[in-house]
């Protein structure tokens, strides 16, 4: 059954939207990510105009932020100072790249740089995520060996503008979270993801914050920050296809929550290999369509250059 | 007398043999774009009306289906750096979103280069371009792709000998419309030739609008993009919230 999509002015069919965000939805429930670094691709490949794709990818991950940060509340696992201080970066970054998006688009170059920053961020993520992994999982097998500690003081604890972050139980500058908030900020704009895939290492590398905290902040971050993007993107672009957004949300809510289920009978570290070699596996795809010679040169597109 | 009459009528007949017209209908003049649209079929029909023999030589019949034209900016990727990027750009001043060409023959074989610089009845003499050699080396090219492309899309055919003409008096074909159309007003335009040169023309239009949600979404995003920005939020936490107390409730 095809489905007209009022804005994109194209028809796709229905189930395979549904099912993309099913899939989607259980992947990001079983590994705890927001799913717009799959998500906004999988556009790409079935013919979703980019500027749509990233737009209603950013509407959808509101949808599946708001479904998992419900959770975290109830376990006590949000910071919301932390929260905060992330959003007001956030906003910044996400104001910054729909405007940059738009200088883009215009140039004709949106393609490439979303495909590019696709390959950097996932193939920087997956390759530290799939290391550490292995690393831990040797560990565990090898019982006795040394313990790393999380709290380690460096540079950034030098920083003027200290706050405290009685749920992170941290007392820190709050320069580096506003600038970790605004290059995810960014990203979300510019990539259509929340960009926890980003944050979340962030968070526990620069900013030293526990794991126990990290998901529920980080997501309660991004929806906000994604909620900015998507009426950012709704005012400057018309962009925001909300016949395709309600089709990828009501297939990832249900996924979303399948994958959870799912997610309590794996261990952690395996959970984390699978990611990773998923994150690579995206990134390893969009790079060989840089690459490799692409079967029609020419693209055309409606409108005059400015 | 009579013979007078008769030979009266035998010297008018060439001029009234030249009065053959089109009379042509419209299965459908709307269409309309609906959430489960999946393209449409228009029945293009209609006979010659003589009001005389008709003249030697046979006659053809030429269906043009033309949908609103735009701008539009051709791109070309080249290897820079061992990728591939878009470089140059070529802008055409106008091409029609959708073109259909449909005949009872080939069409060099029933239309001279002529009729056809005065109708532009081609695909490529329906795309207006001008002056785009300065723009980029192999312009031509450019044109070329964006034929190609909007053929491969279903946008652009050439469906030569699809029109049925039965006793050179009543023809009918079918005009596919895809599911991927923009709306707007398309121009229906129908040829009669006969050795390459137009005998007759008319024209006819379909209104193709969106319709129901459709409509409605497409306006709200366009006159009120903040509410429609903030309506497509709601519905994201409504669902999010939904889904998580649901499955609370299942698990329960």
């Amino acid at each position: 059954m095809q489905i007209f999509l009022p804005i994109a002015d194209i028809s796709v069919n229905l189930f395979l939207l549904l099912g993309i965000g099913g899939v989607v939805g259980f992947l990001s429930g079983l590994f705890g990510v927001g799913g717009g670094f799959l998500i906004t691709p999988l556009l790409f490949f079935i013919g979703i105009p980019p500027a749509i794709a990233v737009a209603t990818g950013a509407n959808q991950v509101v949808a599946s932020s708001v479904s998992g940060v419900l959770a975290q509340v109830k376990r006590k696992a949000v910071d919301f100072p932390m929260g905060f201080v992330l959003l007001a970066g956030g906003l910044f970054g996400s104001a910054g790249g729909v405007w940059f998006f738009a200088r883009l688009t215009a140039a004709g170059q949106v393609d490439l740089f979303v495909q590019l920053s696709y390959v950097l961020f996932l193939g920087l993520i997956g390759l530290t995520m799939f290391w550490e992994s292995v690393i831990a999982l040797r560990r565990s097998n090898k019982p006795g060996g040394p313990i790393r500690r999380s709290h380690t003081h460096n540079w950034v604890h030098g920083l003027p503008f200290k706050m405290k972050f009685r749920a992170s139980g941290l007392y820190i500058s709050v320069l580096p979270p506003l600038a970790v908030g605004a290059l995810v900020g960014f990203l979300a704009a510019i990539m259509g993801v929340g960009g926890g895939f980003i944050m979340v290492p962030a968070m526990i590398y620069l900013l030293g914050m526990p794991t126990k905290v990290v998901i529920g902040t980080s997501l309660f971050q991004i929806i906000f920050v994604t909620a900015f993007t998507t009426l950012m993107h709704a005012i400057t672009a018309n962009t925001v296809d909300m016949m395709l957004a309600v089709l990828l949300i009501f297939g990832g809510v249900i996924g979303a929550q399948l994958g959870a289920q799912v997610s309590s009978r794996l261990k952690a570290e395996q959970l984390r290999i699978l990611l990773s070699l998923l994150v690579l596996g995206v990134a390893a795809k969009i790079a060989l369509d840089l690459l490799l010679r692409p079967s029609e040169l020419y693209t055309i597109t409606p409108g005059l250059l400015p | 007398m009579i013979r007078a009459a008769l030979l009266w009528l035998l010297s008018a007949l060439p001029a009234l043999a030249a009065s053959e017209d089109i009379v042509a209908g419209l299965s459908q003049n709307r269409v309309s774009i609906t959430a489960d649209f999946e393209g449409s079929e228009i029945l293009i029909y209609g006979a010659v009306r003589r009001t005389a023999p008709a003249p030697p030589g046979a006659l053809h019949v030429i269906i043009t289906v033309e949908g609103p034209s735009t701008p539009i900016t051709v791109r070309k990727k080249e290897r820079t750096a061992g990728i591939w990027i878009n470089r140059e750009a070529v802008q055409v001043t106008s091409a029609p979103s959708f073109y259909a060409i449909a005949t009872t023959g080939h069409l060099r074989d029933i239309l001279s280069e002529t009729e056809n610089l005065r109708h532009q009845i081609t695909i490529p003499r329906a795309i207006r371009a001008v002056g785009i050699s300065q723009q980029a080396q192999n312009a031509p090219d450019f044109l070329q792709a964006l034929i190609r492309v909007r053929e491969s899309e279903g946008r652009y055919r050439l469906n030569e000998r699809s029109v049925q003409f039965t006793q050179a008096t009543l023809f009918r074909t079918d005009v596919i419309l895809p599911a991927n159309l923009t709306e707007g007003m398309y121009r229906v335009r129908i040829f009669l030739t006969r050795d390459g040169q137009v005998v007759d023309r008319i024209e006819r239009q379909i209104n193709v609008r969106k319709e129901g949600l459709e409509r409605f979404l497409f306006n709200l995003s366009r006159d009120q993009p903040l509410i429609y920005g903030l309506l497509s939020l709601l519905i994201a936490v409504l669902a999010g919230y939904g889904a998580s107390a649901a499955f609370r409730f299942l698990k329960r």
